[in-house]
């Protein structure tokens, strides 16, 4: 057998291989993209809340994208504590200045940064928020202090429409 | 094996085997020699077979009454407890068949360990084996999501988000798996269906672990490897059969008991609320046949760290043959394994305890010892005990302490001998 044929064989084997794998991938690609968020999932993309009727020290929860956003009006005593806190003693620094930028707002995912549940208010070792399912405990900015959980509550992309109403999303 | 040259006795018989020799497989079923000393702990087999079938039987008959949607759930599955006729039967039985099946799949994982099952020529067995108990797994999470109650979406919401912990893609995998942004409808159609899809994935699988056995043959409580057919063996039919059945008989009064007497033990009051993504029920548990593995979940202060944790102790098994070390098979004949082997069901049963309380004080602390031990178990003790042990006498053959009977093992042996 001549060297050459051998190569001319190798050569058809690997193209068509190739070909094929490129042709699955192709058709493998919608069956996996099918399960992502459809259209009528991602059209529900903000919500508009009124605002008005809470009073400061008072939590509103509203869902959003299935998930419940805390609205939280802070106390004086609550926004001095959060911006207090030395950046060291954080395990996911942030400042409460960036978290909340009208301090007497708090606005974030009421979702567990661990396994996603739902915390509890007035809750925990630091007045602000304590995940039932795993024991994390939450300041009064949102941020993680003790527990499994790895991050802060996240902060949504949101703004004040007008004085007293809110557009999350 | 000596059924290749079985014929069948009628003519049509040997026609169809000609053709499709489905009854010289039937025949190797009846014929298939097994070891006459295999105690009740190897009916266990059969009684998984039995709960397969059930969880499938009934399980295609909810179907036809229950709603896959966010909406209608919840409704439908009280719909199939007050209004189907015998519908509360069905799903009683579904719903405690599960808890049947895993009782079942852990004596029959246990016996493996004790008896040694795992080791050589035996692996492939077991490693089917092992993807056979998580499929188990996943299709039991999935099913618990279905009834769309509060301890369905929380269980769906926070097992889901254990993929959240892989860097970097995390969040992208468990958007994904959602199809959306949350636990929703979305995620519960695509459930529904791949809870429909897996029993059938199992049952293949289980085909395989027969085939896969009946290569090597049963191991038995002696360990040994045994000839085949000899007078250490016995045909499947009847004695087997037979024996299986009995055993059957007295596993069916322990569904019995849990399907009529007590239904709703083993669940929880809280999945009889409707789901609510707003509130969180105050104590999330999953169900008592995952509690060692979320007691390891939650014992490990990192997120990353829990999850891996959680999966290497299930995988672990997987690759348990090459971490026992040991030639001997039956603990019988390991007075150390045994022992530690004791230790490690103790430890099991601990975490499940812990896996129920809250994580915190105490608690917390037994969990963390229990999960070191655990690893420690199959990652130290057992590599190291295969070299340190000294290991009993082990026997010819299974006849071979009945009929030497003498302690004088040398004469014990030449009469064996001779008897053959």
């Amino acid at each position: 057998m001549s060297e050459k044929k051998t190569k001319r064989r190798d050569f058809l084997f690997t193209a068509t291989t190739a070909v094929g794998a490129v042709g699955a991938a192709a058709v493998v690609w919608p069956m996996i993209d099918q399960m992502n968020p459809d259209a009528s999932v991602k059209a529900l993309a903000s919500t508009e809340v009124d605002v008005s009727s809470l009073t400061p020290g008072n939590t509103l929860t509203v869902l959003w994208r299935g998930k419940p956003v805390f609205i939280r009006r802070r106390t004086q005593e609550e926004i001095d504590e959060a911006r207090a806190v030395k950046m060291e003693d954080l395990i996911h620094p942030e400042k409460d200045e960036d978290r909340a930028k009208n301090p007497e707002w708090l606005v974030m995912l009421g979702v567990c940064t661990h396994l996603g549940c739902v915390p509890l208010n007035d809750k925990g070792d630091y007045n602000g928020w304590f995940c039932p399912c795993h024991g994390s405990h939450y300041d009064t900015s949102g941020r993680i202090r003790k527990g499994p959980a790895p991050w802060n509550m996240e902060v949504p992309k949101y703004e004040f429409v007008d004085a007293k109403t809110i557009k999350i999303g | 094996m000596s059924d290749h040259d079985y014929r069948p006795k009628s003519k049509v018989g040997q026609w169809f085997n000609d053709r499709l020799p489905l009854l010289t497989l039937a025949n190797h079923l009846t014929d298939y020699p097994t070891p006459k000393n295999l105690n009740y702990w190897w009916t266990f087999g059969g009684i998984l077979t039995f709960c397969l079938i059930t969880q499938i039987v009934t399980g295609l008959t909810l179907a036809m009454h229950y709603i896959a949607h966010a909406d209608m759930a919840f409704e439908s599955v009280e719909h199939i407890m007050r209004d189907v006729n015998y519908g509360w039967l069905i799903r009683y039985i579904h719903a405690n068949g599960a808890s049947m099946f895993f009782l079942a799949v852990y004596i029959h994982i246990f016996r493996s360990l004790f008896y040694g099952s795992y080791k050589a020529p035996r692996e492939i067995i077991w490693i089917i084996g092992i993807i056979i108990y998580l499929l188990m797994m996943a299709a039991a999470f999935m099913g618990y999501v279905l009834p769309w109650g509060q301890m369905s979406f929380w269980g769906a919401t926070v097992i889901t988000n254990l993929f959240s912990a892989i860097p970097l893609v995390g969040e992208g995998i468990v958007t994904w798996l959602w199809g959306g942004y949350s636990v929703d409808n979305p995620t519960l159609t695509r459930f529904f269906t791949l809870h429909y899809l897996i029993p059938f994935l199992i049952l293949g699988l289980v085909v395989l672990h027969i085939w896969a056995l009946h290569v090597p043959g049963n191991n038995n409580p002696v360990g040994i490897d045994i000839k085949k057919p000899s007078k250490d063996t016995v045909p499947f039919h009847p004695y087997i059969v037979i024996k299986d059945g009995f055993a059957l008989l007295m596993f069916m009064i322990v569904f019995a008991f849990f399907v009529f007497y007590a239904p709703n033990i083993l669940g929880h009051a809280d999945n009889y609320i409707e789901a609510n993504p707003m509130v969180t029920p105050a104590h999330i548990v999953p169900e008592w046949y995952l509690l060692p593995f979320y007691a390891i979940l939650r014992s490990v202060p990192d997120k990353l760290l829990g999850v891996v944790a959680m999966l290497s102790a299930i995988l672990i098994l997987a690759v348990l043959p090459w971490l026992d070390t040991s030639k001997i098979r039956s603990a019988v004949f390991r007075p150390l394994y045994k022992q530690f082997y004791w230790i490690l069901v103790a430890d099991v049963l601990i975490l499940g305890y812990v896996g129920a309380m809250p994580a915190e004080g105490l608690y917390l602390l037994i969990a963390r010892v229990a999960t070191a031990y655990y690893f420690l178990h199959f990652l130290v003790i057992l590599p190291v005990l295969g070299f340190k042990e000294k290991t009993l006498p082990v026997p010819l053959s299974i006849a071979e302490p009945v009929l030497g009977g003498s302690p004088n093992l040398a004469a014990a042996r030449n009469k064996e001998s001779k008897i053959e």
